[in-house]
């Protein structure tokens, strides 16, 4: 048994830990950092009311309490608890995954939530947790030699492919390459050969006609004006014309808050939700798009570090693919306002007003805190703890 | 567990490797942000204000139009107008219903309104009705709290208060067309109305001034937020004509039902006094906007309402021509003052005959009573001594044949014919008859009433080069300049042979067996000189001649002569010549002479009148003799 030497000896095995020891070892500065992204959320959405808690920035607030609540409470249980019940947990979301579905054939059109009276739930942001969860299980117990079998690769991946083609259909392309992205790096960390990695990007990049005949004319339109947004700056390139003018001219130190004349003269569209990026460093500048950035990039170091300081591979899985569809959330959404992808729907992590998605990411947090602190607990393949 | 520190070293590697492509793609974040942000900014600072900031036009008030007295022609009125705003009314058509109690409103509106509403956003104010009456204003104010979504809004529409009454000077405005297009943006205001005809359209640039701007804030749809800055622009320049309202007005009488022209004007300084064209229409009409009846009615009368006959009607000037003719020959020494040509009433030239408008013949006549009697075969001679090149040259130079160049759009240049022009325009030579036929005003020759009026002075002010002019100031595209005196070119035409023209016109209208002389001005110091002309617009044949030629009055009015007189007065010192043409009139003497005369008395009358009240009524032109 070689180990580094542990911090604190008196607690070198905490395969039981007690309430109280947990709730010494919730990591403060993690809760600050995400509060704080959450506060700049809440001034962004009392700017887009023109200066009123109606109607986004009170409920925002209340969202992000419970989700605080939530996440403590996800955080206090022990992390075996959530391995045993990954599978569980993950068939659960493609249940409610397959319910949209069908409710959406019978019902018009496309749906993506389920109504459960308090909140609108979109089973495709618990899924989103739900397969890192599974993910992480299976290859916690895998040695290199299993890994390096293709073959035992094949369930991991049907587990990635049945909710991201699901969720392709419903549709919303930008949650299903989300899916995608967070389930690659953590095939990726879980120690996948790099060159299966470089065969099926290959591959994908092979395929990218063939995929091309699949996509909705929308999603087309919205490859095709990302390429071009100029081209139609009043139809469907509208948005993201106006989203640069917006960025752009907010300039280094912005307009003032509460100023910027593009969201409040509502030439910027869905500023409170999906540009709400663009309203931020309207008013801001580029110096509050950077303090903004440098948040993000806090939490990020934050979930490496606990990732990389676990001691089980479930934990290290968890905490890093959380950390990956966070900073697929937020990189995906300022690139998008910025021109820099095509616009898909993805809203800024913890800004951006809306329910789901708040408390899912808080949820997911709340798995690193676990991670954090059962960080010395040791998993067995099966979900107990062995030595 | 070997194994598991081996992962534990691998995650760590690959967790390197992905935080690293992380932290490249959040620079590539920054990076972005920094050209948007820093490098870009102008660019999107620029484009973000031309989103929230419009400009507004402000019309200007059209410039005012006067006569010579400073009597109003042409005004602004206000022009109070209902409008809905269709998203602060409760229910459109409760609204309108609750409005139609108070001021009518036609279906064809209704219908018209529901489908701009449609149309337009629903903050914008919609027309219901023009025009309201003062009264029918206070009706629907009062009634305001029962009117939701209704306000009045004040315009201002042009007004033509003397209706008919010069209206050919002033013409009239009315909405722009997309010929009309210039650069000016005032054109593309909502009910924007742009000058036609006479000197609204001549002037139009002056008149109109210049647009102001209203900068207002916008939204995303277009809802003004806040005005943020105003320019007020420059209102039209006031035009003040040379006109007399009141002369005008008699003349119009005078002429009554007539489709005729009368010219009176200033011989030294080429002020236009009178220029009525009649029958005559009501500009108003225009900027309300002319029923199809109303329309029809005014473009086929045969007598043309619409048209300014005083400088678009072209008429053989009959023996009004004549002392061009006799100039001609004088100057060209051709002729003597005294030589004498004895008149059978007809003049055989190779197998044709020409007649003498008096069949028995005027025996021999010499230059004055050549005109005094305007006898034809005297003319027909002399023409024939002196060639008809001599005659247009001599036509041409007091200003026929050519738009003289007032300030009014659409003149006419009338033609004096030569060689060239019949060869080009009906492929056949001169014959030598032609020469005979056109000396007397006949045949090819035309000229419009300003360029009589305009030959008549020429010939009264000693052979200046007068030009006619209905503005009193030089106006430019927007600047105003007094007109100075002008010293007008000379004709180069002997004072001896133009004095001798005078004295043939004096006495034709002050010598008994003269062809005005029952026409003439008795009051001491307003005698008039003149001419008379009948020009024929049919031909008369061999067979009508042999038995008898009609009378006038007994043909269709459209074949009957047209009458002609031009004329200048005071006689001593000539101070006005005029023109008047009747067209199918009848006799020069008995129809337009008279006509001219009346006009005459009053034109001086007046001015006597301005004397006598101490106006400052001055002679303009040291070269007055």
């Amino acid at each position: 048994m070689l180990r580094p030497m542990p911090r604190m000896p008196s607690r070198l095995n905490r395969t039981e830990m007690s309430m109280r020891d947990k709730v010494w070892q919730i990591n403060w500065s993690l809760i600050a950092v995400l509060a704080s992204i959450a506060g700049i959320g809440f001034a962004t959405l009392y700017s887009a009311a023109q200066g009123s808690l109606e109607p986004w920035a009170l409920k925002q607030m209340i969202r992000f309490a419970l989700g605080i609540g939530i996440m403590i409470a996800v955080a206090m249980v022990d992390l075996r608890f959530w391995m045993r019940n990954a599978y569980f947990i993950y068939a659960f979301a493609l249940i409610l995954l397959v319910a949209v579905e069908v409710k959406g054939t019978i019902g018009m059109g496309a749906q993506r939530w389920i109504d459960i009276g308090f909140i609108q739930l979109q089973p495709s942001e618990i899924m989103k947790i739900a397969l890192i969860l599974s993910l992480a299980r299976y290859f916690h117990g895998a040695s290199f030699q299993e890994i390096g079998r293709p073959i035992f690769l094949i369930p991991p991946l049907l587990m990635v492919f049945i909710p991201a083609g699901l969720v392709m259909k419903q549709p919303d392309l930008g949650t299903a390459m989300m899916l995608v992205m967070s389930a690659g790096a953590l095939f990726f960390m879980a120690g996948v050969r790099m060159w299966k990695f470089a065969l099926v990007i290959a591959a994908s990049l092979g395929s990218i006609p063939v995929a091309w005949q699949f996509l909705r004319e929308y999603q087309k339109k919205r490859v095709l004006i990302f390429l071009s947004p100029e081209d139609d700056p009043l139809g469907a390139g509208y948005h993201i014309t106006q989203s640069k003018i917006a960025l752009g001219s907010g300039g280094m130190f912005g307009k003032g808050y509460m100023m910027g004349t593009q969201s409040r003269l509502n030439f910027l569209p869905e500023k409170q939700t999906d540009f709400i990026f663009t309203m931020f460093a309207e008013e801001w500048g580029m110096m509050g798009g950077l303090v903004l950035l440098g948040l993000y990039s806090l939490l990020l170091a934050f979930g490496y570090a606990i990732a990389i300081r676990c001691r089980s591979q479930f934990g290290r899985l968890v905490a890093h693919g959380i950390t990956t569809i966070f900073f697929l959330y937020f990189f995906i959404n300022t690139a998008m306002v910025m021109g820099l992808v095509p616009v898909v729907g993805v809203p800024l992590p913890l800004i951006s007003y809306g329910g789901t998605a708040m408390l899912s990411l808080l949820f997911g947090w709340g798995l690193v805190m676990s991670a954090y602190i059962h960080r010395d607990v040791p998993i067995s393949r099966r979900g107990m703890s062995d030595d | 567990m070997y194994h598991d520190n081996d992962r534990s070293k691998m995650f760590s590697r690959r967790a390197l490797i992905l935080g690293g492509g992380k932290v490249t793609l959040i620079g590539a974040l920054a990076a972005r942000m920094y050209y948007l942000q820093v490098m870009e900014a102008d660019k999107y600072a620029v484009l973000a204000e031309d989103n929230r900031i419009s400009t507004r036009l402000l019309a200007p008030p059209r410039g005012l139009i006067v006569d010579r007295n400073g009597i109003a022609m042409a005004v602004n009125q206000h022009n109070y107008r209902v409008m809905v705003v269709a998203e602060r009314t409760p229910s459109l058509d409760y609204t309108l219903d609750a409005l139609a109690r108070i001021v009518t409103i036609g279906d064809g509106d209704r219908a018209r309104i529901h489908k701009e509403v449609r149309r337009r956003r629903s903050f914008v104010p919609i027309s219901v009705r023009e025009n309201l009456t003062w009264e029918e204003v206070a009706r629907v104010e009062v009634n305001a709290a029962d009117l939701p979504g209704i306000i009045i809004d004040v315009g201002q529409s042009r007004h033509y208060p003397l209706e008919s009454l010069g209206a050919h000077i002033l013409g009239y405005v009315s909405a722009v067309s997309e010929s009309e297009l210039t650069e000016d943006p005032l054109e593309e205001l909502p009910g924007f109305r742009i000058g036609k005809g006479g000197v609204e359209r001549i002037y139009d640039m002056a008149l109109r001034g210049r647009h102001g701007t209203s900068s207002v804030e916008v939204n995303a749809v277009g809802r003004v937020i806040r005005e943020l800055e105003r320019k007020e622009g420059e209102p039209g320049v006031d035009l003040s004509l040379t006109l007399d309202v009141k002369l005008q007005e008699y003349a119009a009488q005078r002429l009554g039902d007539e489709s005729a022209a009368v010219v009176v004007m200033d011989i030294h300084t080429g002020d236009v006094i009178v220029m009525a064209s009649t029958p005559s229409f009501d500009p108003n009409s225009f900027n309300r906007g002319l029923t199809t009846e109303e329309w029809k009615d005014l473009s086929t009368n045969p007598r043309s309402p619409l048209s300014n006959k005083a400088i678009a009607g072209q008429f053989a000037p009959g023996s009004t021509f004549k002392m061009m003719t006799a100039l001609a020959a004088l100057e060209a020494r051709d002729i003597t003052p005294e030589m004498r040509v004895f008149c059978p009433g007809h003049m055989q030239m190779g197998s044709i005959k020409f007649h003498c408008w008096k069949k028995e013949g005027h025996g021999a006549q010499d230059l004055v009573s050549g005109i005094k009697n305007s006898c034809d075969v005297y003319f027909y001679e002399i023409a024939r001594r002196t060639g008809y090149e001599k005659i247009a040259e001599m036509a041409r130079r007091f200003g026929l044949g050519a738009p003289t160049g007032v300030d009014l759009p659409n003149e006419r240049p009338g033609l004096i014919p030569d060689k060239a022009w019949k060869k080009k325009a009906l492929k056949q030579g001169w014959y030598p008859g032609e020469t005979l036929v056109n000396a007397i005003g006949q045949g090819y020759v035309t000229a419009t009433p300003i360029q009589l009026a305009t030959m008549t002075a020429r010939i009264a002010n000693g052979g200046f080069a007068v030009i006619p002019h209905v503005a009193r100031d030089q106006i430019a595209e927007k600047s105003v300049r007094s007109r100075i005196n002008p010293i007008w070119a000379s004709l180069d035409v002997s004072r001896q042979s133009l004095a001798l023209i005078r004295k043939g016109m004096f006495s034709v209208s002050n010598e008994p067996g003269g062809t005005a002389y029952k026409a003439r001005i008795t009051q001491e110091g307003m005698w008039l000189s003149g001419k008379t002309g009948s020009a024929q617009v049919r031909r008369i044949t061999m067979r009508e001649r042999e038995g008898g030629v009609k009378k006038n009055d007994q043909l269709p009015w459209k074949e009957r002569d047209h009458a002609l007189f031009v004329a200048y007065a005071p006689d001593e010192n000539p101070r006005y010549s005029i023109a008047v043409v009747v067209e199918h009139g009848g006799g020069g003497s008995a129809v337009a002479a008279p006509i001219a005369r009346d006009i005459m008395i009053e034109v001086q009358k007046r001015d006597l009148a301005r004397v006598a009240e101490g106006g400052t009524v001055s002679d303009p032109d040291p070269r007055r003799f």
